[in-house]
């Protein structure tokens, strides 16, 4: 079993909660796990990604390159498109509908794609595109949107729903556990 | 067996921290910053934010004199600021082990340059060790205590982005706390005058030797995991590739079958064993990122190899697709290819990074463009106000490089006017000091704007000499920068809130006009660290689409339509666009307050 997550959004969307609850997931059921991420200058409102590598056998390169990845998580449209050509034939995208314009769109320069859903939907092998933010905000807080999006990918992931549940005990601030178990199911039924 | 996962940077703080590790004094700097960060949240060592890289290696030097363990991490442009004592500490070897920790940035994530520290340590003469996943940067930074204490040198610690800022699982073992080793004079060890370094010289250049003859026995991780330091992997003899730290990782993924001689230590290279290895294999291969520095030394030991620098590149970072393709290995094709034919996406506008919502930088920068001023810049977050709208920088080079700089620009343009030095407070600490002091003394005309955010931010919020705490977290003293600037006999010294921009345009026009020096201090802590009201702010139907508020380039506002409007969930409430909108068209959209977590 072999499975390349790609996780990406803009800096500041809590890409990087997701992947290190995919890597302690991964960790718990005796997997091998890497994963990759960005830290500085591209945070600030940047594009970002996180490579998340899980395997039964050994994780070499902390990267997943071009036509590896079995699954996208897009915190934002654009970049969910960016990162297509990381996808492997018959790959999974899970997408939320966000659109958040980079400078060079605000400032005209350059027009944000029109035709997102339809790249996406000839390329991949399945799309779920839905508005993770407004079930985020319907949860109590717009930041569970990164849990919202894992419950989506859940269905195409290795893991038990007692062992989600468990991961966002051990890795959320305890006043938080409910909300963001709550979106964890909002994103399940999405 | 506890095992955990761990960012490179944490696994190199548990290192430490396993072998006993007592001081540990650094400057961040991305990708090293985690590995002090970290180290910071162990008890049993002293950890602190030293005001620059050169201070971090001193200090673990004199702690080295003292007797104990110890550690500066830097990134690699700092380990250009630290090479002064790193260079003779090299000569004159350590009493407790002392590790200087690099961590190189391929691919330019966060740096101004690529730059391959190994140089440096060959350059200076100590053995460099360069580990190759999360679990060997735990297990290397224990041996390289060990290698510090038995043979007398300083170790350097080599990583990079990619393994810094990869994790994986980490077995963890216990710290082992070690006598404090009793402090003895010693002059002819520890006096680096003219006599005494040469002897020192000639002890550096036995102890190189040593080590590399007794390299092959050097081993490294604990019980089923200990494996021997520099090691050869035997597979099909046709291939044989040379190679260490994150490109093992490729060369493993893109060509398993090849056999592959592992370095964990790059300097002194294991001249012999690359020798051994050699005759083994039909055709030698070199694959490291950066510069050639394993390739041309092989070469120069008279061994033939058969692809290097000519097969890859010295520019940015690795990947084994590239190895692959390098081989002439077929690729399956992608969703993408098999859709499209293509394997890229032509049309996705870029994304590039820019300064927060509430940013304090914000208003002097909008300034600073209004005013079409000369920006001598420097290195932080503030950087990016180089890139539009704004656009309001000229220059950046390196830490505290725009004070030095626009003094020397102003003595060949013999005039300083409508020209600034911009930078940060931490970064201003760092070595913009010296610099303002050379102003005062050669009699600058020139203005300095220190960027006063309460904190270092590039980074992730470390704390600095004038933030008011320490590495720790506890209170500390904060020097006060109007006082230090008055201090060195600066006449004109003005604090000012940056979000002011009306009075901020008045005084930068009237220091830059000014034929005296000045400093200016813009005062309000960064939009991280500090709560902000978090109510939107709404463009009303008062707007006469001047827009002025989207001059200063923030991320909650977009345009739609013509009309400038502002994305609510993104708003933080500063107000800095209800201060640059000369029509008041913008208000609080209302008394709804958005919840943060």
């Amino acid at each position: 079993m072999d499975k390349n997550i790609l996780i990406v959004g803009v800096g500041g969307q809590g890409t990087l909660l997701a992947s290190v609850l995919l890597g302690n997931l991964a960790l718990a059921k005796g997997y091998d796990v890497k994963l990759s991420e960005v830290h500085g200058m591209s945070q600030r409102g940047g594009d970002v990604v996180t490579h998340v590598k899980i395997s039964d056998g050994k994780v070499k390169s902390p990267l997943i390159e071009k036509g590896e990845a079995d699954m996208i998580i897009g915190f934002e449209k654009l970049e969910a498109y960016r990162w297509l050509p990381q996808l492997k034939k018959g790959g999974a995208m899970f997408v939320n509908t966000q659109e958040i314009f980079p400078m060079p769109v605000v400032m005209g320069q350059v027009e944000y794609p029109e035709d997102i859903d339809k790249m996406l939907a000839d390329t991949a092998g399945s799309v779920k595109e839905f508005n993770a933010m407004k079930i985020a905000s319907e949860c109590g807080s717009t930041k569970a949107v990164n849990v919202v999006l894992l419950g989506a990918a859940s269905e195409a992931l290795p893991f038990e729903q007692e062992e989600w549940m468990k991961v966002i005990e051990e890795n959320v601030k305890p006043k938080f556990v409910e909300l963001n178990k709550n979106a964890f199911m909002m994103g399940q039924q999405a | 067996m506890t095992k955990r996962i761990m960012l490179g940077n944490e696994a190199f703080a548990r290192g430490a921290y396993e072998a006993g590790v007592k001081v540990v004094s650094s400057y961040p700097g991305t990708p090293s910053t985690e590995v002090t960060e970290s180290a910071a949240k162990y008890d049993e060592i002293y950890v602190e934010w030293a005001p620059n890289e050169k201070v971090g290696v001193e200090v673990a030097m004199g702690a080295s004199i003292g007797g104990v363990r110890s550690l500066s991490c830097m990134k690699h442009v700092g380990l250009n600021v630290a090479s002064d004592p790193f260079f003779t500490a090299a000569y004159t070897g350590v009493t407790g082990g002392m590790v200087v920790l690099v961590a190189d940035d391929n691919g330019c994530h966060s740096s101004q340059n690529e730059q391959d520290s190994r140089y440096h340590g060959r350059g200076a003469g100590v053995p460099v060790l360069e580990p190759a996943d999360s679990q060997e940067c735990k297990d290397y930074m224990k041996l390289a205590y060990d290698i510090s204490e038995q043979y007398d040198t300083v170790v350097l610690m080599r990583s990079s982005t990619r393994i810094s800022h990869s994790r994986g699982i980490v077995e963890l073992g216990e710290r082992v706390e070690r006598e404090k080793i009793p402090y003895v004079k010693n002059m002819q060890k520890y006096v680096a005058m003219p006599a005494m370094a040469r002897k020192l010289h000639i002890a550096q250049e036995k102890r190189l030797n040593e080590i590399e003859e007794e390299a092959a026995e050097f081993l490294v991780g604990e019980g089923a995991l200990e494996q021997p330091l520099n090691r050869v992997e035997l597979n099909d003899r046709k291939i044989g590739i040379v190679t260490s730290g994150i490109c093992y990782q490729y060369v493993k993924e893109a060509l398993p079958d090849a056999s592959v001689l592992k370095l964990g230590m790059v300097n002194p290279l294991p001249k012999k064993m690359i020798a051994d290895f050699a005759q083994e294999v039909e055709k030698l291969y070199v694959i490291e990122e950066g510069n050639p520095f394993l390739e041309e030394q092989i070469r120069a030991m008279g061994v033939p190899v058969y692809g290097g620098k000519d097969m890859f590149t010295i520019q940015g970072e690795y990947s084994a697709r590239m190895i692959r393709s390098g081989f002439g290995l077929e690729t399956e094709a992608s969703a993408l290819e098999e859709a499209t034919g293509n394997a890229e996406i032509g049309d996705a506008p870029g994304r590039p990074p820019l300064l927060c919502a509430g940013c304090p930088h914000k208003g002097l920068f909008y300034v600073l463009s209004k005013l079409k001023t000369t920006v001598l810049g420097d290195i932080g977050c503030y950087t990016l106000a180089a890139l539009p709208p704004t656009s309001a920088m000229d220059t950046t080079l390196c830490m505290g490089g725009s004070i030095t700089m626009a003094h020397g620009f102003e003595k060949a343009m013999e005039t300083s006017e409508n020209t600034v030095a911009v930078l940060g407070d931490s970064t201003f600490i760092h070595s913009g000091i010296t610099g303002l002091v050379n102003m005062y003394y050669n009699q600058s005309h020139g203005t300095v704007i220190i960027l006063d955010n309460r904190i270092t931010g590039m980074t992730g919020h470390q704390d600095n000499p004038a933030s008011g705490r320490n590495a720790k977290g506890e209170p500390a003293p904060a020097i006060d920068i109007a006082t230090l600037a008055k201090a060195i006999g600066i006449q004109h010294v003005v604090e000012i809130d940056p979000f002011d921009v009306k009075e901020l345009e008045r005084v930068i026009k009237e220091e830059t006009a000014r034929e005296a020096l000045s400093v200016i201090i813009t005062k309000r802590p960064c939009a991280m660290i500090v709560k902000q009201t978090n109510i939107p702010r709404n463009i009303t139907d008062r707007c006469r689409l001047c827009k002025q508020c989207m001059k200063i380039g923030c991320p909650a506002i977009e345009e739609e339509a013509g009309h400038p409007i502002i994305v609510a969930d993104r708003c933080v409430g500063c107000g800095l666009c209800q201060r640059v909108c000369p029509f008041d068209a913008i208000d609080s959209a209302d008394t709804q307050e958005s919840e943060g977590q």
